[in-house]
């Protein structure tokens, strides 16, 4: 490729503009948001965020907005109740779907592939179509057997972990296909079990996969709004949900809602670009959702 | 409860959840060793397969077959009422509105955004690995953001002021600014223009996905290729078009399916930004206005199952690629 690079040069500077201008374009909603955020609520509802930009000391700087949607509004709540939603949500999902994933790949069993397929078919089905069943099932279990899996956290992990099997077991069997199957039947020959092979080798060699698939999914499962509205309920208020509502009262200021939104993404950008390198690397290795 | 007992909660329950899965997988494991050598060869892989198997059949599969039951009955989903919701629907000019939607989302926002995936991954490639890094991490950085924070964050862009107050949107500010008058956006709907707000919304937070994978993709044509092309005397363009990207179809592909997936099944966008008003209404978001507003079960039943059609075809396309991946190997 380097000659053809080389060849290519004298656009270096075009293309540097030209990227310079969708980076500004794809940066201005955001930007716009972080100046608000900090903006007290009179400064926001009096002129434009750019103003703020062009004239940073003529402004009324303010952290009040986060104070508000932090204790009024809730949000320190939400917080915690979106971290308790979604460590499980990713840890369980990858516990299960590593372990289809190494039967799918080392053992062999009648209609492997047909159930791989299956498998692979279900990574499309929009999750829509599970849920009016699966929520009456559980108002059907908290009903006739008192057990109260929804309203609660238990209820978004068991429907998050199962939505993002069909997707878990996909990449982490495409990645275990490329583990190297000698050392794996050398374990066999030294009289290592299947279950101790999967813990002592496979796991650890699957790192890779592991981390860049539970980074997706945490992302996924921090930014979802339908499921944790649906099963979490209003007693424990994910942020996505609160944030929802704070739009909803954006004559309140728009301050607030930026804050919120704010403290709503902070983490997950935090996860992106700490661990970008792992989450490209899962991207380009078929990680599709 | 307070946040501390929210915390010790959550810190519990995740000390159960994991400790109850990894013991279940202990426990088949040894179960699995109680029977015969012979047995034991064929019944292996369910040691293993069993919990996910439990999962799939009970949250997705079942349910999956019992709302396409659902679809035929009535609000209250107890009754029997054959082809109704179906016939309603596709009667109601309504419905026939957000199905249209769907199809402008549908041939809008995939294309667009393979395309602008595509020109970020190309001009990146001219500009040396550092600024290449910096660039497209920004372009990037909103695959990270909710659905719901995205429209906060471009309901700042949106935003209309009634005449009178100061201007604070973006958009509106520009318009009055090149001599235009105020509008509020999200409620034109001639010619679906609010969808089409809505659209680029979407394409701003996919873009980066598009782009890292077509990146990699760009980055893996081989080099001779490219040199025979020009040795032949082709130029840059015909170099883009005719070496590069015949080579990089699959991955063209495959982008634009999965942003075809997503886009049909968008909802949180049309929730947070319009609530499904002024004709923007999308089938994901129409089930859950029937579902969780109206309490008709049927129609909600109906209008998923109607969507999980419409994605079926993709579903092979789907198994498809992942056969002729795994020829590869």
């Amino acid at each position: 490729m380097k000659s053809f690079f080389d060849s290519i040069r004298k656009y270096k500077i075009a293309s540097t503009l030209g990227l310079l201008v969708l980076v500004a374009i794809w940066s201005i909603p955001t930007v716009g948001l972080l100046i608000t955020a900090f903006r007290s609520k009179d400064s926001a509802s009096q002129s434009g965020w750019w103003e703020a930009l062009i004239n940073p000391l003529g402004q009324d700087w303010s952290l009040a907005a986060f104070t508000t949607v932090l204790e009024r509004d809730g949000m320190l709540q939400s917080l915690i109740s979106t971290i308790v939603v979604a460590v499980p949500s990713t840890v369980l999902p990858i516990l299960i779907a590593a372990n289809a994933a190494y039967a799918f790949t080392f053992i062999e069993f009648k209609g492997r592939e047909w159930i791989f397929g299956i498998i692979v078919g279900l990574m499309v089905i929009p999750l829509q179509a599970a849920l009016v069943p699966v929520l009456r099932g559980m108002v059907w279990l908290k009903k006739n057997l008192g057990i109260s899996i929804i309203g609660d956290y238990p209820g978004a992990w068991i429907v998050h972990a199962t939505f993002a099997l069909p997707l878990a077991i996909y990449i982490l069997r495409n990645y275990m296909m490329t583990l190297p199957v000698a050392l794996i039947e050398a374990a066999r020959v030294d009289g290592a079990s299947y279950y101790q092979i999967f813990w002592r080798l496979v796991m650890p060699m699957s790192v890779p996969a592991l981390a860049s698939f539970a980074i997706f999914q945490f992302l996924w499962v921090w930014n979802d709004y339908l499921i944790a509205f649906i099963f979490v309920g209003d007693e424990r208020t994910v942020m996505t949900y609160r944030l929802l509502r704070l739009l909803g009262q954006y004559g309140d200021g728009w301050q607030n809602v930026a804050a919120g939104s704010f403290l709503s993404l902070i983490i997950p950008l935090i996860v992106f670009f700490s661990l970008q390198r792992y989450f490209v690397r899962g991207l380009t290795a078929g990680a599709v959702k | 409860m307070g946040a501390l007992g929210d915390i010790g909660y959550g810190l519990l329950a995740i000390a159960i959840g994991i400790a109850v899965s990894l013991g279940a997988y202990k426990g088949l494991d040894l179960l699995v060793n109680l029977f015969s050598e012979e047995l034991q060869k064929k019944i292996r892989a369910l040691g293993f397969l069993l919990p996910a198997a439990l999962l799939l059949v009970v949250v997705l599969l079942v349910p999956l077959v019992q709302t396409f039951y659902l679809s035929f009955t009535n609000k209250t989903g107890k009754e029997f009422i054959g082809l109704q919701n179906y016939v309603d629907l596709f009667t109601s000019p309504e419905f026939l509105g957000i199905l249209l939607n769907n199809f402008l989302w549908i041939a809008f926002v995939p294309a667009i955004t393979v395309a602008v995936g595509l020109l970020v991954a190309t001009l990146g490639n001219n500009v040396g690995p550092r600024r290449e890094k910096i660039f497209k991490s920004l372009i990037f950085m909103p695959m990270s953001i909710s659905f719901v924070s995205a429209a906060t964050i471009w309901s700042f862009i949106y935003v209309y002021v009634p005449p009178g107050r100061p201007e604070i949107g973006l958009l509106n500010s520009i318009v009055v600014a090149l001599g235009g008058q105020p509008q509020p956006w999200l409620i034109i709907d001639t010619a679906r223009f609010n969808s089409f707000l809505l659209m680029i919304i979407i394409i701003w937070l996919q873009a980066g996905f598009a782009m890292v994978l077509l990146s990699a993709a760009i980055k893996a044509v081989p080099e001779e290729t490219i040199e025979a092309a020009r040795i032949d005397g082709a130029n840059t363009v015909q170099v883009f078009f005719q070496v590069i990207v015949p080579q990089i179809r699959a991955t063209i592909m495959s982008v634009f399916i999965t942003v075809l997936i997503l886009v049909m099944k968008i909802f949180d966008i049309v929730l947070a930004m319009t609530g499904g008003q002024f004709n923007t209404s999308v089938l994901g978001f129409e089930f859950y206005k029937q579902f969780f507003l109206n309490f008709n079960t049927g129609a909600a039943s109906a209008i998923v199952t109607i969507l999980t059609i419409l994605v079926a075809p993709l579903m092979w396309i789907q198994i498809r690629s992942a056969r002729k991946q795994e020829a590869l190997r």
